[in-house]
């Protein structure tokens, strides 16, 4: 091979370079995956199991405002003993009181912004507005 | 190859006559089914079709309200409370301000509520006495027919001309349509100007038409509306289904007279009046 002092090490400069984010990030800690809040009313069973929630909650919830809104579709859902209406703030806050802990932390975290606030009521914000009035 | 030239030509020619005389074949062996319909047709039409404005068979449940102003006279603070009953369950803000005000029910004067009904001479009763006026749940809305969305819609299973506001994008062709003006447009985000929050209920957003839902989210749990029971005491509000003829609302409407709101128009409206 000609010129084999040059290429081989700018092969492996070249090879360093381009997995640059993998190894960045094995050994960074500026990006770990964060940790939310459980339930402090210490819930331990969620409407499906939590990995599945963690994946498509954002699915169901559409379903459930599609069956309450438009299908008339009201029935309640049972979990760990306990019945809850569909809804966000009626079943999913009534345990994950928190939104800033729960829902915002990977929400901030993936760079998503949901509009579900712009009505729905954390029950913080009903409380604080309970209180004044 | 001049033998081979004239065996191409031949085929081409057939092929294109062929395929001009296709449609040809086509329609006259589609004749026969075409000919079926028609009779199916026929037959169909044998059926009384309804008078046209005449009133079709009910069915399903078709919820309705019926006011009995007559207990509600001289007696504003029941309007008052009614108002701030149904304001508080549903998060509606308190705008002072005629052209961005949220309203779900309200009162109005009788010229107001009964455009078709006011006469020159209106009775004492008529002039001095507010009118409470809410979304009349028509059985024909306008609102519904011009929504482009969807987002406005009748509930087949109740009647109730329903609003999903996901699906809202604030364009108020149903403002336009209706002619009651039970829908209210959210000029600014509502919140601020709610006093105190229903932590059962979801507020609204900028930019969403809002009205009267007649408590959907109460029936559900087995009650009855909020403005029905803020009046329980004089029995002042009457709610049932009008495809039922023995719910309470339907033997009082057989025994009593009672108006509706621009009944002329056409729309149905499931809310009727007794003053």
């Amino acid at each position: 091979m000609y010129n084999k002092g040059t290429i081989i090490p700018g092969l492996i400069i070249f090879v360093l370079l381009i997995t640059f984010p993998l190894w960045f990030n094995a050994f960074s800690t500026a990006s770990t995956v964060p940790k939310v809040e459980l339930p402090p009313g210490g819930q331990k069973e969620c409407v499906k199991p939590a990995a599945e929630m963690r994946a498509n909650h954002m699915v169901l919830l559409n379903e459930w405002r599609d069956d309450v809104l438009r299908n008339g579709n009201r029935a309640t859902v049972t979990a760990g003993g306990k019945e809850y209406r569909k809804g966000l703030q009626t079943a999913c806050m009534a345990c994950h009181t928190n939104k800033e802990k729960f829902c915002d932390s990977c929400h901030v975290y993936t760079s998503v912004t949901p509009f579900c606030w712009d009505c729905h009521l954390t029950p913080s914000v009903a409380a604080a507005k309970k209180e004044t009035n | 190859m001049d033998k081979q030239r004239r065996k191409f030509l031949k085929i081409a020619g057939v092929t294109v006559l062929a395929g001009m005389s296709a449609p040809v074949v086509v329609n006259l062996t589609a004749a026969p089914p075409a000919l079926a319909s028609a009779g199916k047709g026929q037959a169909t039409t044998s059926v009384p079709a309804a008078a046209h404005g005449g009133e079709a068979a009910p069915k399903g449940v078709r919820l309705g309200m019926l006011i009995d102003m007559r207990k509600l006279y001289g007696r504003p603070e029941l309007l008052e409370k009614v108002m701030a009953v149904c304001n508080k369950v549903h998060n509606i803000p308190k705008i002072d301000n005629k052209k961005s005000e949220i309203k779900w029910i309200w009162k109005t004067p009788y010229a107001n509520a009964f455009i078709d009904q006011s006469t020159n001479h209106s009775s004492k009763i008529a002039r001095e006495n507010d009118f409470l006026v809410l979304c009349n749940h028509c059985n024909q809305p306008p609102c519904v027919r011009v929504c482009p969305t969807k987002a406005t819609f009748v509930d087949t299973k109740t009647g109730i001309v329903a609003m999903d506001y996901h699906r809202c994008i604030g364009c108020r062709f149903c403002m336009m349509g209706c002619p009651y003006g039970a829908r209210s447009f959210n000029w600014m985000d509502p919140q601020p100007f709610i006093k105190e929050l229903n932590p059962n209920f979801p507020a609204r957003m900028r930019g969403v038409v809002e009205k009267c839902n007649f408590c959907g989210e109460r029936l559900a749990l087995g009650k009855e509306p909020a403005c029905v029971e803020a009046v329980k005491e004089v029995g002042a509000i009457v709610f049932g289904d009008l495809n039922d003829p023995q719910s309470e609302i339907c033997r009082i409407l057989d025994k009593e007279h009672t108006i509706q709101r621009s009944a002329a128009l056409g729309t149905q409206p499931s809310v009727f009046y007794i003053v």
